[in-house]
């Protein structure tokens, strides 16, 4: 049975750490992705960018409209998630605004960090 | 003997334009914004010498494209810059160059205004970009017209920069289906830049005036019946504007204006 294990960090604790723990914690997590992969239990993991590179995108009656940030209505629920692949933000917002969910709710698409870097 | 060249002049007329070329050319503002200020500073050393050239604007864009791809290759000598990006310079050294005719210069304005505008930024940001790239006005006045802070509104176009570059909000011109949508948001912009200026006296940083401006850009890159029917809307308005108020500033009633301000 598949589970999503959303990350939701706290502001006011990260921000309190030093460069050097905060890379630390990185490390860490990065090393705890590695043991769950080798364990065979990691479908899917990665880091995203945050709240102030987020677009919320929404479809109703055939009308899209997009926004800056996380904006949910707090009727709102999590429902899922997708890991998509896109050249730059329209196509990834067109890929996700054609997501029959988006007509029920809202899907906030937000660019992930490059390990590489 | 040369004509004297007035650098300000072809700054005020063409810098916008120029940036909004030499952002697709260079793939980033602050690239462009690099390139721009050399280009500038090429042409105010060489034009009172050489006299203006027959394509000013191309002259710049040409100088300014130059420039930023020696920076890259000079940055590429102290930095272990990644083969892909020295590629890249190459690439776009080597690129033919492209005729800097009138319909790409209409193409990257257009390019500008909706990547300014996109719909990822904030409201306020892109009122903010718009006033800034498209229309050039200073932070300093954009601040004062909206009662903040320069170093807010400087971070608030900060902040923009970084998201359009960070979840790669692409510098183009939307397709045909997304057209009505995005072109709401640039509307709707101008008219938030409007109403800032609107309730003001007309003076220095007169942002109706910009606002229309922006109108009258808008229109004659896109003749489309919402853009012309958002500039009656403020030219109708701004015509009224010296008879709103009265001397001490209150407001006249619509019966009572004076009809032939």
């Amino acid at each position: 049975m598949q589970y999503l294990c959303l990350v939701r960090i706290d502001d006011d604790l990260i921000g309190k750490l030093t460069p050097e723990d905060d890379r630390q914690q990185q490390l860490e997590s990065m090393a705890h992705d590695e043991d769950l992969k080798r364990s065979g239990h990691l479908i899917a993991a990665q880091p995203v960018q945050g709240p102030e590179s987020a677009t919320t995108i929404r479809v109703r009656n055939g009308k899209v409209s997009m926004t800056d940030g996380p904006y949910v209505e707090t009727k709102e629920h999590l429902g899922g998630f997708m890991v998509i692949d896109a050249k730059d933000l329209n196509e990834a917002l067109a890929l996700a605004g054609k997501a029959p969910v988006a007509r029920f709710g809202s899907i906030e698409v937000r660019p992930t960090w490059d390990l590489k870097d | 003997m040369t004509d004297t060249v007035d650098i300000d002049a072809i700054y005020r007329a063409e810098s916008r334009r120029v940036l909004a070329t030499l952002i697709r050319l260079l793939g980033g503002f602050e690239a462009a914004e690099e390139a721009l200020h050399d280009a500038f500073a090429a042409a105010a050393e060489r034009w009172p010498r050489e006299g203006l050239p027959a394509n000013p604007r191309a002259w710049l864009v040409s100088a300014g494209r130059f420039r930023a791809i020696d920076r890259i290759r000079r940055r590429a000598r102290f930095d272990a810059l990644a083969p892909e990006v020295a590629h890249e310079v190459e690439r776009m050294a080597e690129e033919a160059s492209e005729p800097m005719d009138a319909q790409t210069i209409r193409d990257d304005q257009l390019r500008l205004i909706f990547t300014c505008c996109h719909p990822a930024l904030a409201p306020d940001a892109q009122v903010a970009m718009t006033l800034r790239e498209v229309c050039g006005l200073t932070t300093e006045k954009i601040a004062a017209a909206f009662l903040v802070p320069p170093p807010t509104l400087a971070q608030r176009i900060v902040r923009a920069k970084t998201k359009i570059r960070e979840a790669r909000i692409p510098y183009s011109v939307p397709a045909q289906d997304e057209l009505p949508g995005r072109l709401d948001t640039v509307l709707h912009a101008i008219y938030l830049v409007f109403n800032a200026g609107y309730s003001e006296p007309a003076d220095d940083a007169d942002l109706a005036a910009e606002a229309i401006r922006l109108g009258r850009l808008l229109a004659d890159l896109l003749p489309d019946a919402e853009v012309l029917g958002l500039l009656a809307l403020m030219l109708l308005n701004n015509s009224r504007r010296a008879a709103r108020t009265d001397v001490a500033g209150d407001m006249v009633l619509i019966a009572d204006q004076d009809r032939s301000l």
